[in-house]
C-alpha cells in the first residue's frame, strides 16, 4: 500500500501558487476573499464565508445539495472553482428571505412538508428558484424532469413538486 | 485533487499559446467533467487555463443557411435557443435528455464534445484501465460491463462516449471548428471522435495544442420528422444504455433522406452508412426500420452484462424511426414511450 501511494505522487510537484483575490456579490453583499485555485465555490461559501446553508452532499455534481444561483442561474457549486467566478453575483439559501418574510419557496416547503431530514432542502429551494426564473416548467412532469438534478433520499418528492407549484403561482417568474 | 496553477486566457490565440508552453496544462470552461475527474485523481493537470471568458457564446446564421454555435455556448442556452428549437429540435431534445439543469447551465458546447467516458474503471484509479493508464489493461471486458459498448470495441477498451448532444450532432452532420498554432481547421463530426483501437487514451482527433472554437450545423435540420429516444436505468438524470437520434425527410410516405445515430453503444456516436442507405427510397414502415436496425447491428457484440443491449438497440431504433416518421418525437419530460 505504501508503494501505491508513493507512485501516485507527482515526480515534478507543482509549486504552491499564490492565492487569488476574488470579488463576488454574495447575497447582495460585496465580498472579497483570497482563494487557492482549487477552492470550489462550495468550499469558499462554507469554509471561508461561514455560509453553511449550502450543503456538501456528494461533492461530484450528482446530488444537487450544493445548488446555488450564480448570476441568476442555478449551478452545482461543488463543480465550480471560486477563482473562475470573480465578479459574479451569488445567491445562496441565506439570501432568499427578505427582512421578516420567508421567500415564497421557503414558505411553500413548510406548507407542504416538503422535506424530512432537510439536508437537501437548501439545494432544492435554490434549484426551484432557478427553475421558476427559467419559466420553462409548467406541468408536474416538467417540474419533476427539471428538478431531477436534486436528489432527496428521504423521498419527499411529491411534496417538493407541490411546494414548487404553490410558489410558482405566487412568484410570477421572479426568483 | 492535486495542487495546480491557474491562468486566464485573453483570447483564442493566447489560449493556444498558453497550452503550447505546458503539455500538462488543460483548458477549463464549464468544468463539470474536468473538476469531477480531478477530484477523483483521474485528471492531474499542472495548470488550468480558464477559457470561460472568451467571446465564444453566440449562435450565428451561416452563409449556407446553417448555424454556427460558439464553443462556450452553455448546453441549457443552446437547447432553449429559439433558432435551435425551431430548426434543430432534435438537438434541443438530445441536450435536454442529458445531465441536470444545473450541469447544463455550466457545461459548454465544446466541453460536451470532450467529456470523457463514465466507465466505472476509468474513474476507479485502483483498477487497470487502458484509457486512464495505457498498457495497464481493461477491467471492464471481464468486469462490470452493463454500461459498456457493443459496437466498435477493441481488446484494449470497451468504453462508451457518454454524450447525448453529440449523438444529435452526429445525426445532423455538424462540423467542429478548431484553432491551433497553425490556424484553424474544420473536422467533420464523424471524424472528431475516435474508436479505441490500441490507443483508447485518445478520445478524439483534436490535437493537444488545439482548442474547439465552434460547432457548425448545416442547413438541413429535419425539424418535422425526428426523435431522440433515450433508454436508461432511471427515468431522468442517468446516462444512456441506448439512445437513438432518428431524422427523416419524407415524401408521400417514402423516405428521401435518413439519418440514424446511436449513443451508449460505442466509443463515439455510432452511424452506419449501410443502415441509412437501406432507409432511403423505402416506405417508412416497420419492415424498413427493422431491416435498417439489423444492418446497423450486424457486427454488434455484447459482453457478460450487456448482451441485452443488442436487442434493446434494435427495438429502440425501430421505435425512434417510427416516432420520427409519425412526427411524434419522444418527449423528454413526459417519459412515456409511445
Amino acid at each position: 500500500m505504501a508503494q501505491a501511494s508513493k507512485a501516485k505522487r507527482s515526480k515534478n510537484p507543482v509549486p504552491l501558487p499564490d492565492k487569488f483575490s476574488v470579488a463576488m456579490t454574495i447575497n447582495g453583499v460585496e465580498t472579497k476573499l483570497a482563494v487557492a485555485p482549487w477552492t470550489t465555490l462550495l468550499d469558499a461559501l462554507r469554509d471561508h464565508l461561514d455560509l453553511t446553508g449550502t450543503k456538501k452532499g456528494c461533492d461530484h455534481g450528482q446530488c444537487g445539495a450544493c445548488t446555488v444561483l450564480v448570476d441568476g442561474r442555478r449551478i452545482n457549486s461543488c463543480l465550480t472553482l471560486a477563482v473562475m467566478k470573480d465578479g459574479a453575483s451569488v445567491t445562496t439559501i441565506e439570501g432568499l428571505a427578505t427582512e421578516g418574510a420567508l421567500h415564497p419557496l421557503q414558505q411553500a416547503f413548510i406548507d407542504h412538508d416538503a422535506f424530512q431530514c432537510g439536508y437537501c432542502t437548501p439545494g432544492q429551494i435554490c434549484s426551484a428558484a432557478g427553475l421558476i426564473a427559467e419559466g420553462k416548467a409548467k406541468s408536474a412532469d416538467e417540474i419533476r424532469e427539471l428538478m431531477s438534478g436534486n436528489i432527496c433520499r428521504c423521498g419527499a418528492y411529491p411534496n417538493i413538486v407541490a411546494a414548487i407549484q404553490q410558489a410558482m403561482g405566487k412568484m410570477d417568474g421572479k426568483p | 485533487m492535486i495542487n495546480f496553477q491557474y491562468a486566464r486566457a485573453n483570447d483564442v490565440a493566447d489560449a493556444v499559446r498558453q497550452i503550447a508552453t505546458d503539455p500538462t496544462a488543460k483548458f477549463i470552461a464549464g468544468g463539470t467533467n474536468l473538476i469531477d475527474l480531478m477530484k477523483e485523481d483521474v485528471e492531474r493537470p499542472s495548470r488550468l487555463i480558464d477559457i470561460s471568458r472568451l467571446p465564444l457564446k453566440s449562435v450565428e446564421e451561416t452563409a449556407d443557411g446553417g448555424l454556427r454555435i460558439g464553443a462556450l455556448m452553455p448546453n441549457s442556452d443552446l437547447a432553449w435557443h429559439p433558432l435551435i428549437e425551431q430548426r434543430y429540435p432534435l438537438l434541443s431534445s438530445a441536450i435536454l435528455a442529458g445531465a441536470s439543469q444545473q450541469l447544463r447551465n455550466m457545461a459548454s458546447t465544446g466541453g460536451n464534445l470532450l467529456q470523457r467516458t463514465r466507465c466505472f474503471y476509468f474513474y476507479d484509479t485502483a483498477t487497470p484501465c487502458n484509457k486512464r493508464k495505457p498498457g495497464s489493461g481493461c477491467s471492464a471486458i471481464d468486469g462490470i460491463n452493463r454500461i459498456s459498448a457493443i459496437l466498435g470495441t477493441s481488446e484494449a477498451c470497451i468504453a462508451t462516449h457518454p454524450s447525448d448532444m453529440c449523438v444529435a450532432l452526429a445525426a445532423l452532420e455538424a462540423s467542429v471548428h478548431v484553432a491551433g498554432p497553425n490556424g484553424e481547421r474544420v473536422i467533420a463530426f464523424n471524424d472528431f471522435h475516435r474508436l479505441p483501437g490500441n490507443t483508447p487514451q485518445l478520445d478524439t482527433n483534436l490535437q493537444p495544442n488545439e482548442i474547439v472554437i465552434a460547432v457548425e450545423l448545416p442547413a438541413q435540420g429535419f425539424a418535422k420528422n425526428y426523435s431522440y429516444l433515450k433508454i436508461r436505468d432511471r427515468l431522468s438524470y442517468a446516462f444512456a444504455l441506448i439512445s437513438v437520434a432518428a431524422a427523416l425527410e419524407l415524401e408521400d410516405g417514402t423516405i428521401r433522406q435518413a439519418r440514424l445515430a446511436l449513443g451508449g453503444v460505442a466509443h463515439k456516436p455510432w452511424r452506419d452508412a449501410a443502415a441509412e442507405a437501406a432507409l432511403r427510397g423505402q416506405l417508412a414502415n416497420r419492415a424498413t426500420f427493422t431491416h435498417a436496425a439489423d444492418l446497423l447491428l450486424r457486427d454488434a457484440k455484447g459482453f457478460a452484462h450487456n448482451a441485452f443491449k443488442v436487442e434493446l438497440a434494435r427495438r429502440s431504433i425501430v421505435r425512434a424511426l417510427t416516432q420520427a416518421a409519425q412526427a411524434t418525437p419522444q418527449s423528454q419530460s413526459d417519459k412515456k414511450i409511445r
